[in-house]
């Protein structure tokens, strides 16, 4: 279709609330190319631009608000949308067709309500003294974090999934925490008795007091702390600070007022294309109520605001919401908690069940099945949610069950049960948070996608959540194999073996050289001579498990061009050289030396990222002379050409700055030390910051730790470069020790299990289970690999030694740093310009 | 196996052998560089060793012509489908040792000439 609006014709479009219903809102919008039909509004009354609510218990854990923000601050300007922030408006006048706020009226053609919910206060008299709070917004959690600076103890009113949330961030605080409830058990909603009572064990063990079965009477003065809490029977609890987190209601006093149909219990009254009773408005979102329900989850207001744009912007697709499922898989406080359907078996007549009950390793799961016993109706899972995705195929898709149900909950030695990707139909959701179906996985490897990376590529699936991860790769595996397209994971024609393989074949059999290794274990056609694909594997692998000198005569004709010469080539065949400089740490006459080496060899120089400096235009036969210079100076080799650790960069930290709070140089320094050298899968990068302030940029690290008042909180893979990724939290205020044994295991667990080339980013994302997993392994220890990973890491550090200063010293090795053999003149095709003051490659 | 046994009736004039290093500036399973006279001028060469294989010297333009920086001596030496050939360094192009052709791109070749031992000598031949 043509369009011919003018820029007057233009529909003006006004969005109530910014929340991340709103912003998913705007979202579609922009993809959908609304803003050439509309001038399009938002009113948001907060301070921030739209963020992830779901998980603002981590702001306590070290992100902030610009981290937890959906989109980057200037989105909505790029794409043509004005956001009014902190204007809250007043009033709808749809007999003018405007909204109110305090700074004026603005006209509307459509009109959409994604003013949500706020947090239910039950009407307990003193719920109005100071220290009562809420946990809803970003400036509920400041007031909560400046109460709980002089607080010891902190109660949370409301047992269900936000008071357990709130629980964990006043936990995050230190304070002594409790969840008060008034059902009989926490997570009434989603869990069963004994499963509750398994919930509440689990809770009390990690130090949190669960009380449930109580009503509170009123919150007077306490004697012994801030506040008391007087129950319904006399006893009492005295608190420093009270959190009310006992479920939300709708935000409706807007379309109230506008006289619009408002549900029974609140909210307002929408149809399957989110209009309310006045078709010029619509709603969307936990402010809406549709089929007497309101969905107070993030995914069903994805799926209105998907249907209010389709409703706005009408097309070939007639997108309406019909409803969702509530299913939900969390993990509170680290504890898994899954609900699937009618978990609870109370609306489906004749429903049967199965349960199963561990109380040592405090597992509990539930199946409720059709009165035949041939479907899954509704499920529930307490400390183990690897259950979840599979039970949710048979509920989501209505597959028949097997013939012995019970074994889709029973533990056995092979792990939770999955269920083959041959029998999902075509329709199966395979990733809810892209809304991803086997259909597009098919699709999209049908057009061409050869791997599990192409596929995530293609369509997004298993970039939100993760959860879904090990479920798109049998299916991706699977379909590959059913068109015919071996999955061959040899790294190449030489070695009918993974990355993986040879490095555990290395270790094993000790296996020290190239050469024994493809004798013993090289593809039967191998000549033995390899190529460039394995050759610099496997001298990456034997460096990261024995750190012998690459310049040896047995490593030599292993090394990619930039290992051999210890230098980077350039594009004119010259190299630059980088010598290490810790945490970026540099005295005054060591840059003095720097500068002199580069103008007595003619060398262009230029500050790098990873705060070093880099001399370019090195000839082959310049190297050693420069090297025995800056040695001599006390420089070492930077690595700089290795696949290995390159720098770990820090900003100035407590020392000088004003807000630091630990010694971030003297931390990168240290760490710098301990890896360099490390031959890894790829490069790794590192970056230390002392506050929250994040000037070393550690979240786009593959190693990132940042200080905190209570220790050092370590991020991992995260990248900047191609494809940027924030780093993730991998745990929190740990004290040295504990953080470099952390670090040791995880370094060494990506060298043992990456693929060739692959950073740490991309591990992670191809990595079954994802973050859970390795903080399972480097954290938890689950695989009893810590102490094995620590020695071996130890094993490279002892044998470390500056490969320069191991070259420099043996005239044999020396003699490969000749330009040509047969004279000593440097190469004449090498030709130099000047420009800004210095030379560069003609 | 090649050593100075398989000697070529030298009844071209031109046919000149120039000796360039010893045996013992070679690098097993790598490459050097060295400079010849040809018919056309100096020339610069890259000189793989592959001991214990059927040939175990060869010469190939040490010009990379994608990129047109000397560095063919300093790729990695390894085989395709058994065939030797040595990738370049920058752009990672592979050249067959052989006869010096472009695996990726088979406009383009690398000259290639043949070296051999004279006892601890090694040579061209121009």
């Amino acid at each position: 279709m043509t369009l011919s609006h003018s820029q007057d014709a233009k529909q003006k479009l006004i969005i109530i609330g910014n929340g991340m219903v709103g912003h998913h809102m705007v979202e579609q919008l922009i993809e959908r190319g609304a803003t050439e039909a509309y001038d399009i509004t938002v009113f948001g009354e907060e301070r921030h631009i739209a963020y992830d609510r779901v998980h603002l218990s981590e702001y306590f854990s070290g992100r902030d608000a610009e981290s937890l923000a959906l989109c980057a601050s200037d989105y909505y300007e790029t794409n043509g949308v004005t956001l009014r922030k902190q204007e809250c408006v007043t009033k709808i006048d749809r007999d003018a067709g405007e909204v109110v706020t305090e700074q004026g009226r603005y006209a509307y053609d459509r009109l959409v309500l994604a003013t949500g919910s706020y947090p239910f206060v039950p009407p307990i008299p003193g719920n109005d003294r100071a220290k009562c709070l809420v946990y809803r917004t970003l400036d509920d959690l400041d007031a909560i974090r400046e109460a709980a600076e002089d607080a010891t103890t902190g109660v949370v009113v409301g047992g269900g999934l936000l008071g357990l949330e709130a629980a964990n961030a006043l936990r995050g605080l230190n304070l002594d925490t409790a969840v008060v409830e008034f059902a009989p058990r926490l997570m009434p909603m989603q869990v069963d008795t004994e499963g509750g009572e398994l919930l509440r064990e689990k809770i009390e063990d990690l130090g949190v007091q669960v009380l449930t079965g109580r009503a509170t009477q009123e919150i007077v003065d306490g004697e012994a702390s801030f506040h008391r809490m007087v129950f319904q029977d006399e006893k009492v609890l005295e608190t420093d600070l009270i959190v009310f987190s006992a479920g939300i209601r709708p935000r409706d006093e807007l379309a109230r007022d506008c006289s619009l149909e408002m549900g029974e219990r609140g909210g307002v009254v929408v149809d399957d294309r989110c209009l309310t009773s006045d078709p010029s408005i619509l709603a969307i979102g936990e402010v809406a109520v549709w089929n007497n329900s309101i969905f107070g989850l993030v995914g069903p207001g994805y799926q209105m605001a998907k249907a209010a744009v389709a409703t706005l912007m009408p097309g070939e697709d007639a997108l309406t919401f019909s409803g969702a499922d509530m299913s939900t898989k969390l993990k509170l406080m680290g504890v898994d908690v899954g609900s699937i359907g009618d978990a609870h078996g109370d609306r489906t007549p004749g429903a049967k069940m199965f349960r199963y009950l561990d109380q040592i390793k405090q597992q509990y799961r539930k199946m409720v099945v059709s009165s035949d016993g041939k479907r899954l109706v509704g499920a529930m899972l307490v400390g183990d949610n690897s259950y979840y995705d599979t039970l949710m195929q048979y509920y989501d898709n209505g597959l028949e069950l097997p013939d012995d149900p019970a074994s889709l909950i029973l533990p056995s030695s092979e792990g939770a049960p999955t269920l083959g990707a041959d029998a999902l139909p075509e329709t199966a959701t395979i990733c809810s948070c892209h809304n991803v179906t086997k259909a597009d996985v098919c699709a999209s490897i049908d057009a061409g996608a050869t791997d599990l990376g192409a596929v995530k590529g293609d369509t997004k699936a298993s970039t939100g959540c993760g959860g879904c991860t090990a479920l798109l790769k049998s299916v991706v595996d699977h379909e590959l194999e059913a068109r015919g397209v071996e999955v061959d994971k040899s790294i190449c024609e030489h070695f009918a073996l993974t990355r993986q393989e040879i490095y555990d074949i290395v270790r094993v059999e000790g296996i020290k050289t190239f050469s024994e290794l493809i004798a013993k274990h090289g593809a039967s056609q191998s000549r033995g001579l390899g190529c460039d694909i394995c050759k610099p594997a496997v001298a990456s692998i034997l460096a990261s498990c024995f750190n012998e000198p690459i310049t040896d005569a047995s490593h030599i004709p292993l090394q990619d061009t930039n290992d051999t010469f210890m230098a980077n080539m350039q594009k004119n065949g010259t190299y630059s050289v980088v010598p290490r400089v810790p945490g970026g740490e540099i005295s005054p006459d060591k840059l003095i030396v720097l500068g002199q080496v580069a103008e007595k060899y003619k060398l262009y120089t230029k500050v790098t990222g990873g705060q070093r400096i880099d001399l370019f235009g090195a000839r082959l036969e310049d190297l050693p002379d420069i090297w025995g210079e800056l040695i001599a100076a006390g420089f070492e080799t930077g690595h700089a050409y290795g696949k290995s650790l390159r720098t770990v960069k820090s900003c100035v930290g407590s020392t000088w700055c004003r807000y630091g709070v630990q010694d971030s140089v003297g931390m990168a320094i240290k760490l710098e030390n301990r890896y360099k050298g490390l031959r890894s899968p790829h490069k790794i990068k590192f970056g230390v910051s002392g506050c929250t302030r994040e000037c070393a940029e550690a979240q786009s690290k593959d190693v990132g730790i940042i200080a905190t008042e209570n220790g050092w909180n370590l991020y991992v893979c995260g990248n900047g470069g191609m494809r940027p990724r924030h780093a993730e939290l991998l745990a929190t205020d740990m004290d040295e020790d504990t953080m470099i044994r952390t670090i040791d295991r995880f370094l060494m667990y990506y060298v043992r299990t990456a693929d060739r080339l692959q950073r740490t980013s991309v591990w992670r994302e191809n990595l079954e289970g994802g973050l859970d997993h390795i903080r399972d392994v480097v954290v938890d220890d689950s695989l009893g690999l810590g102490e094995e990973l620590e020695s071996q890491m130890q094993t490279v550090i002892d044998n470390y030694e500056c490969e320069w200063a191991n070259a420099i010293k043996d005239p044999e090795k020396l003699k490969r740093f000749r330009s040509f053999v047969n004279d000593a003149r440097p190469d004449p095709d090498i030709i130099m310009m000047s420009e800004r003051g210095q030379l560069r490659p003609a | 196996m090649s050593t100075a046994t398989a000697m070529k009736p030298e009844a071209e004039t031109d046919m000149s052998w120039q000796p360039l290093c010893t045996k013992a500036d070679l690098v097993e399973f790598s490459g050097i560089a060295a400079w010849i006279e040809t018919a056309e001028g100096p020339a610069q060469v890259a000189i793989f060793y592959l001991p214990g294989h059927d040939q175990e010297l060869y010469a190939v333009d040490h010009h990379d012509p994608f990129s047109n920086a000397n560095v063919v001596a300093r790729g990695i030496v390894g085989d395709i489908k058994g065939e030797p050939v040595v990738a370049s360094p920058i752009y990672k192009q592979h050249f067959r040792l052989k006869d010096g052709s472009c695996v990726e791109d088979d406009s383009v070749a690398l000259r290639t000439w043949k070296l051999s031992f004279k006892g601890d000598e090694v040579g061209i031949e121009v």
